[in-house]
């Protein structure tokens, strides 16, 4: 049942991502450029550039977080802002994934609150805080296995269609459009993320640096405002790590804000444009890499050591 | 000592009578007033082989489509619904409940234009399927959703299950009471053609070919609609689904319906076939076969639920005219053995949650 049948078309299935791939072959170069800007339209569409960079898009305020008698998380407060990359660091166990587990919902805190556009993330339901505008990777890739990368990515997109559950079933145009506009936003992330030319694989079947990018296409299908990435150089080459980089500050330049946990100082440093440092729970440090990078109390944290040798975990 | 060697020496004397007895029985089916306790009858077989493979893929059918209730529920929540047999006699009574309000008399014969038979066939169906559908969804509602909000392990929710399927089945004993229900047939089986010499009846072509319908209807509707992708994605991996803004609660909502839907499908189906059926305890061994179909063909793949319980109905039906009316759901349930014995996952493997990882 899970077989991607390309060729059995009887349903109202979408489009083919087959054939789309090899149409995609056969553009001239005009083409293909008409193509690609198809593409950036649709990965990044109506962003909010109106409102002016650099406005608060989420607040962490006071979050504290106890599991039994351990304090993951102590009254730990920073901004993102609107448009940047904020890298959030600091050594093992320090609070960074609980963090983005807050942000997201899987763990509640204890005590403070997380407000993006000032609505609170805190008691809001999973599903709702997608809806409400934060995506996430994670840390250990947790793809739909038995699913094809593009039927992964059309996941994300659920989050944001509008049909209601009986219009669904009975397959009313709108839903069948939002299906249509679905599977072509969803190929349009994957050649955004670059692994268009593995659409139609299960996941499970992609190399490890796909996984990867196609789980970040899996958060951005979801449009979300602020985009969390748990350790996405995790594992990867020099030269994996480049490209990464390169994409995550694509995504940004698209108009997404974006939030980082890495422990790879090269990929820190060289895409983020703020740092927050956590070290057993508390704040240690905020503000620009630069700065960051030479505050004593980061370099005690990090045991002396340079940050710039402090790679990988 | 003496005594067990003495015990033995009887059984060894009463063995070879009782293999003679079967190679009698393999020459010539012996007429006799008391029934041997097992037949070994390959002519009866070889007779009725069409005849019961026709007969077993339309109780198939019917198993098939209850089977994908457990199924469906199975992928979703890893819990086997064992209440699900009695959302079907639910579906069984609506059905019944259905034809009495259209002005039909327990026995009497309908004298009625075909079209109109069929019409009050399929508002019948209908019936029956929303009410199983809602009582699925209510179901969940009442029994499993609040153990899923306290995070109870998931023995609760198996004993619950277990618990519900018996207050649902005692709750219509004490409304209708033990006795089965009038007979009300409103279409009677007739030979349409036949194959190979076997008698094939309008209600089995019927039985079979919409059983087959709904389920490519299920089948494209897990894998080809938004909310199919949903049940898998939860199938999959509940917390990165959620996490993906998948509304999980919807999804769960959503698989019991379906079930409950298809349930009431094949309460159609069967009191069609079996119209004396309507009775309390009726699910229970139809929910047995059903569950075992689900098994069978791998639990948690819709394609396995559709095999095993074609396999089932089919397999039984052999089984009864080889070894003997009684032994037809021994044989169902030794199949079933054998299969998982060499195939643990079932025929087809589980499917909706595979590489779980």
């Amino acid at each position: 049942m899970s077989e991607p049948s390309s060729t059995d078309t009887s349903l109202d299935t979408p489009p083919s991502e087959e054939g789309l791939l090899e149409s995609l072959e056969h553009m001239d170069a005009a083409e293909r450029a008409e193509h690609d800007a198809a593409v950036s339209a649709s990965v990044a569409p109506e962003r909010d550039f109106s409102v002016a960079k650099g406005e608060t898009l989420l607040a962490v305020d006071g979050l504290t977080v106890r599991f039994g008698g351990l304090t993951a998380l102590d009254d730990v407060s920073f901004d993102v802002r609107r448009g940047e990359i904020l890298g959030l660091i600091g050594p093992n166990g320090a609070g960074k994934t609980t963090c983005f587990n807050i942000m997201t919902g899987v763990y509640r805190p204890t005590s403070g609150d997380i407000l993006l556009e000032g609505r609170s993330l805190a008691r809001m339901k999973r599903y709702k805080i997608i809806q409400t505008g934060v995506a996430r990777t994670f840390q250990n890739i947790r793809l739909f296995g038995a699913m094809t990368a593009l039927e992964n990515v059309v996941v994300g997109t659920d989050a944001r269609h509008r049909t209601s559950v009986p219009g669904a079933l009975l397959r009313l145009p709108r839903h069948r459009r939002e299906e249509r506009e679905a599977v072509e936003k969803a190929m349009a992330l994957l050649e955004f993320v670059g692994i268009a030319d593995r659409a139609a694989d299960k996941a499970t079947a992609l190399p490890y640096g796909y996984q990867r990018r196609l789980e970040i296409a899996r958060a951005l299908a979801t449009e979300p405002k602020l985009l969390c990435l748990d350790e996405p150089a995790a594992g990867f080459s020099a030269s994996e790590k480049d490209a990464l980089s390169e994409l995550i500050l694509k995504i940004r330049d698209d108009g997404y804000t974006v939030v980082i946990v890495e422990h790879d100082m090269r990929v820190v440093l060289g895409v983020t444009d703020r740092l927050v440092v956590l070290d057993f729970g508390r704040k240690i440090a905020d503000g620009i890499p630069d700065e960051v990078r030479r505050d004593p109390a980061v370099v005690a944290a990090y045991l002396g050591g340079d940050l710039d040798e402090e790679s990988a975990p | 000592m003496p005594a067990p060697a003495g015990a033995r020496r009887t059984r060894e004397r009463v063995i070879p009578t009782s293999v003679l007895d079967l190679a009698v029985a393999h020459a010539a089916p012996l007429v006799v007033h008391a029934e041997p306790w097992i037949n070994f009858d390959v002519g009866l077989l070889a007779d009725r082989f069409w005849a019961n493979t026709i007969n077993g893929l339309a109780y198939g059918s019917v198993y098939a489509l209850i089977a994908l209730g457990y199924t469906l529920v199975y992928g979703v929540l890893q819990l086997i619904n064992f209440a699900h047999s009695e959302i079907f006699v639910i579906g069984v009574f609506a059905v019944y409940l259905t034809f009495l309000g259209l002005g039909f008399e327990p026995g009497a014969i309908p004298n009625l234009p075909l079209a109109a038979i069929i019409l009050d066939l399929i508002l019948a169906g209908l019936v029956a399927m929303a009410v199983s559908g809602l009582a699925a969804v209510g179901l969940e509602r009442v029994a499993y959703r609040p153990l899923r909000r306290r995070n109870a392990p998931r023995l609760a929710f198996l004993i619950t299950a277990i618990g519900a399927s018996f207050a649902i089945q005692q709750v219509i004993r004490i409304w209708r009471g033990s006795n089965p229900e009038g007979t009300i047939r409103l279409l009677p089986p007739s030979p349409v053609f036949t194959i190979f010499g076997a008698p094939i009846t309008n209600l089995q072509i019927v039985i079979i070919l919409a059983s087959l319908a709904m389920f490519v209807v299920a089948d494209q509707f897990v894998n080809r609609s938004r909310l199919g992708r949903g049940i898998r994605a939860v199938a999959q991996d509940p917390a990165t689904a959620t996490l993906m803004g998948v509304n999980r609660e919807r999804v769960i909502m959503i698989t019991f319906a379906v079930g409950g839907i298809l349930a009431g499908v094949a309460a159609l189906f069967y009191l069609m076939t079996i119209p004396q059926g309507a009775v309390y305890n009726g699910g229970f061994l139809l929910g047995i076969k059903a569950f075992t179909a689900a098994v069978l063909g791998g639990i948690g793949n819709l394609r396995g639920a559709l095999l095993g319980g074609l396999i089932l109905g089919v397999v039984e039906n052999y089984g009864q005219s080889l070894f003997g009316g009684d032994w037809r759901d021994v044989v169902a349930f030794v199949l079933l053995v054998l299969i998982l014995m060499f195939r643990p996952t079932g025929i087809l493997g589980e499917s909706l949650a595979r590489s779980r990882a």
